[in-house]
């Protein structure tokens, strides 16, 4: 027996956030407003140079300036200098050499940790970093992925005497064969740029030891608290029982806060070792090139059809770019994309080829989609350069190529099967909000009249696996962790409710969602509910919150803890009301006897007769409460059709968006409002890596784009308003029917923009066009097609 | 060390500082109104933006001296008592903020902005926030919650709902 969800719930309502009110009025606990007393500042000195040996370094100047408490170079810090981990070694033959927090002799980017001072006061430590003496001899930088390969190659890492960490191969079915049975075959090589996070708040991490207990509380902006505390016990050696992790109010992650950094780790044996708190906020400058970056992909992709654009087959050879370093799950962020270049197509075979390089930068790991959109731009962009190769509409293209809605549950080449999906719907549905018919026939307008403005449009038709979960598949995957998710719910003596979950939001609305779904069984008001997470000490158990996995994993465990708890309710009020457990129905919070509506107890009166015991049922234990931990059999699969309109002067190579559109199909929804504000966010995300962002290195391995003077995240006014719509599709393999969104829209909106501007320009005889698309490389695109400068 | 004096959210805070310490540190690390946040070293992300005399500022582009006598409201001292400003129930309703980092900065600036152009248009809303950035929202629904803010306020001196 289980509880029914009601039909007039909060479930599935535009319920504003609980979250808000302490934001909008600044009454909020950022890692770094911690002031603890008797609290060390820590400052680092990071190197300059992005390869060189370390000839000399010597802290002890450093000693004697004001309110210097301590200063530490490797050498000094000995035992307590902890390696970062990596949890994914993607092959049995990978390379893993080893990342320790501080330097040792040698610097492998620009960013990497040689000496930290600790004072007073964070001026105190910053000033003192001058009184360190270090000399560098340097070394060549190895910057270009390809020519890293190459024999001869200046090595990142000399002891494991290659600049290739691993080699992975998946083939499915026989792509050869496919491609000899062709008509076509179309080849491109995509660059899918390096881009940097850049949440809006910078890390932060505070350690105390708290007093007389071996407690050491670490207070950080983190997107894993509970992840962490694991990490941070096997690297420093403390009792992971004797680590408390908080995340309080975290300012977005994107990915870039799923790491335990060398910072967390210095942080946290710095405070055990001085006995006091340890505190550490990283500048914005230092967030550029010492937070984790993503994408930096090299795609050869070739792909194998008819003449009447049937897809035969597909190949992707890829070059990932590690960077310096291998972190929590560096080499595998390419595999994540590696299911999903096969989409949401039908086709004979898939060959995938994947090798992971080291080079002097910044190291890679998950950003916003995480591989995923690697894959989509790669496959999105092919199939729109197939339909120009055999003269084919590019809907008409996907339409026949991709799973039908009758065909699911449905196995891709790549081994994934895909529980439901409606392309036909999302498609339907975007294309009616766009006018695409409308927008087809200006383009060939202003076309024939050879206006210098021309007009694109950019489709993609995307799917992605997320919902990080199942556990065995990911350890099949030689991932060392699980992708399951907990959830406590308690029914306090009151009648208030407690969800103790183990997801930890950083502005994606857990606390609001979270009692939406509670309320729903439990009859309780969205308001009398707390949603308490991303405290170790609060809420033990978790996985966290990355890869879309906080509804779709975290969710199904509120909805079976949350009715778990009904049960047991149920025979508490039976015994209560002296009837049987069966003749009761849950309606509204309250069990009632069925057919005598006036014998009803209270779920919060239950709650309290579970909490006084004086007249339970024999072998029911007190207190009302109810845990779950779930392990969803599968991902879950979202999907959706987004539509661009883009002007381009071709002039100017200036490119505006005039319009865009998108269709999400992201099964049940708990929060459309919040569904929509992730949509929005993914979507503005995905355009930037388009149009505006992209880590630059010069030769010598210096980050350019270093700052957010010279990195362009957009604002307001480089982007418009866009328009969205859902279809609804309940995934079958969650009981909730919910899929995740967090990821969607930036896995979604690259290629539709970047689609749309070759679509633009492909009478000019352009067939691709670089990321970020300027201005300036859109004029030397359209340049360099007419047969001038390049 | 340089004497200052200076009324923030309707205090008036004394003390001596170093004349090369930024408004938005004395604000957070001397007087803990901690409301105000640091997202950036380049004066580019306008998470700090305070009103000095009623007008916006980024307070990492302002030292703490040069606030010597003179008026600062934060996002800490926006709401009267317990009646949110129309920008924060604006901002609440049209789910204008995710994180929440941006939030205090940007929230200021609308206010700014709106007291310049209390009807603002969508390029005008999008054009006056440039130097705010926000990573969660796309925007969008801030560009919303302002034009709403507008219409809140035009609508009379009725207080936000909370």
């Amino acid at each position: 027996m289980t509880a029914a969800l009601e039909t007039d719930t909060a479930l599935g309502k535009p319920i504003r956030r609980k979250e808000d009110a302490h934001l909008l009025h600044g009454q909020t606990n950022w890692t770094d407003n911690i002031q603890l007393p008797g609290t060390v500042h820590m400052a680092i000195l990071r190197s300059p140079m992005a390869h060189a040996k370390i000839t000399k370094l010597d802290v002890s100047g450093a000693l004697k300036q004001p309110g210097v408490v301590a200063a530490y170079g490797a050498k000094e810090l000995g035992d307590l200098n902890g390696g970062v981990p990596c949890v994914w070694p993607v092959t049995d033959d990978i390379k893993m050499p080893a990342f320790p927090a501080l330097a040792i002799d040698k610097v492998r980017q620009v960013g990497d940790c040689v000496a930290v001072v600790l004072a007073t006061s964070v001026a105190a430590a910053v000033d003192a970093l001058d009184s360190i003496v270090v000399s560098y001899d340097q070394l060549p930088a190895v910057t270009d992925m390809e020519a890293a390969l190459e024999s001869g190659s200046a090595l990142v890492h000399d002891e494991i005497e290659t600049n290739a960490c691993y080699v992975y191969k998946m083939p499915c079915g026989d792509y050869e064969a496919s491609r000899a049975k062709a008509d076509v075959v179309v080849a491109r090589r995509f660059i899918n740029q390096r881009l940097i996070p850049t949440f809006m708040e910078p890390r932060s991490v505070v350690a105390a030891p708290m007093g007389m207990s071996d407690e050491i509380t670490i207070w950080s902006s983190t997107q894993i608290p509970h992840v962490l505390r694991v990490l941070l016990a096997l690297v420093t050696g403390i009792p992971e029982n004797n680590l408390r992790v908080v995340a309080p109010d975290v300012g977005g992650g994107f990915g870039g806060k799923l790491q335990c950094y060398r910072e967390e780790i210095l942080v946290t044996n710095l405070a055990k070792k001085l006995g006091r708190p340890v505190k550490w906020t990283e500048t914005r400058s230092e967030n550029m090139v010492a937070t984790h970056h993503g994408r930096d992909q090299i795609q050869d992709i070739e792909i194998a059809a008819t003449k009447d654009g049937k897809i035969l087959g597909l190949k992707v050879t890829l070059l990932a770019n590690m960077g310096a370093y291998l972190q929590i799950i560096t080499p595998g962020v390419p595999l994540l994309g590696m299911f999903m270049y096969p989409a949401i197509y039908k086709m004979d075979s898939y060959d995938f080829t994947c090798t992971g390089v080291f080079t002097n930068k910044t190291p890679t790991d998950a950003y916003r989609g995480a591989g995923r959109p690697e894959s989509t731009y790669a496959i999105e962009r092919i199939v729109d350069e197939l339909a120009a190769e055999i003269g084919m509409e590019p809907m008409e293209l996907r339409k026949k190529n991709w799973i039908k809605h009758e065909e699911f549950p449905f196995t891709t080449v790549a081994g994934l099967t895909y529980d439901t999906g409606n392309y036909e719907a999302a498609t339907e549905k975007a294309l009616a909000m766009f006018d695409y018919d409308g927008l087809r026939a200006e383009q060939a307008q202003r076309r024939a009249a050879g206006d210098p403005v021309q007009l694109g449009i950019g489709i993609s038709t995307f799917t992605e696996m997320c919902g990080l979960a199942p556990s065995r598949t990911l350890g099949a995957l030689k991932y060392v962790a699980g992708g399951w998710e907990h959830c406590t719910v308690r029914a306090l003596p009151t009648g208030k409710i407690e969800v103790v979950t183990g997801t930890s939001p950083h502005g994606q609305g857990h606390e609001t969602a979270w009692s939406q779904i509670a309320s729903s069984i439990l009859g309780v008001p969205v308001e009398d509910i707390e949603v308490i997470h991303s405290d170790t000490g609060r809420a033990p158990y978790g996985m966290d919150t990355y890869g879309s996995r906080s509804l779709a994993v975290g969710g199904q465990a509120i909805k079976a803890a949350s009715e778990r708890l009904v049960e047991k309710a149920r025979v508490i009020a039976a015994h209560q009301l002296e009837c049987s457990a069966s003749d009761l129905e849950f309606v509204n919070g309250s069990f009632q006897v069925k057919g005598d509506p006036s014998k009803s107890q209270a779920l919060g009166a239950v709650a309290f007769e579970a909490f006084t015991a004086h007249n339970l049922p024999p072998g029911v234990e007190p207190t009302l409460q109810a845990e779950a931990t779930i392990d969803p059999e599968d991902f879950s699969y979202p999907h959706g059709t987004h539509l661009a309109a883009l002007e381009v002067d071709t002039e100017t190579g200036q490119v505006k968006l005039r319009k865009y559109v998108c269709v999400d199909d992201v099964g049940m929804q708990v929060n459309p409002m919040i569904v929509e504000g992730q949509v929005h966010g993914g979507v503005a995300q995905g355009i930037a890596q388009a149009l505006f962002e992209g880590a630059e290195y010069d030769d010598d391995g210096n980050l350019l784009t270093a700052s957010l003077a010279d990195y362009l995240i957009p604002s307001a006014a480089d982007l418009p308003s866009f328009e969205t719509g859902s279809t609804v599709t309940p995934s079958t393999t969650h009981p909730l029917g919910t899929k995740g969104v967090g990821e969607a829209g930036a896995i979604a909106s690259t290629p539709a923009i970047i689609n749309g501007i070759v679509d633009a320009l492909r009478h000019l005889g352009v067939t691709d066009v670089a990321m970020p698309a300027s201005p300036q490389t859109v004029w030397r695109t359209i340049q360099a097609a007419k047969g001038g400068a390049k | 060390m340089a004497h200052i004096s200076v009324t923030v959210d309707g205090t008036s805070y004394q003390g001596e500082v170093e004349p090369r310490k930024l408004l938005v540190h004395w604000l957070r690390e001397d007087i803990g109104r901690v409301g105000t946040v640091v997202g950036c070293d380049t004066s580019n992300c306008g998470a700090c933006t305070v009103l000095l005399n009623g007008r916006s500022v980024k307070s990492c582009s302002v030292l703490a001296v040069q606030a010597d006598g003179c008026e600062v409201t934060t996002i800490q001292g926006l709401a009267d008592g317990n009646d949110w400003h129309p920008v924060q129930t604006a901002f609440k309703e049209c789910h204008g903020l995710q994180c929440g980092y941006c939030t205090p900065g940007m929230v200021m600036a609308a206010v700014d902005l709106l007291s310049e152009n209390p009807t603002p248009s969508e390029s005008e809303i999008r054009e006056g926030l440039e130097g705010n950035l926000c990573r969660c929202t796309g925007y969008h629904n801030i560009v919303k919650s302002v034009a709403y803010a507008a219409d809140l306020m035009s609508a009379g001196p009725t207080k936000g709902a909370k």
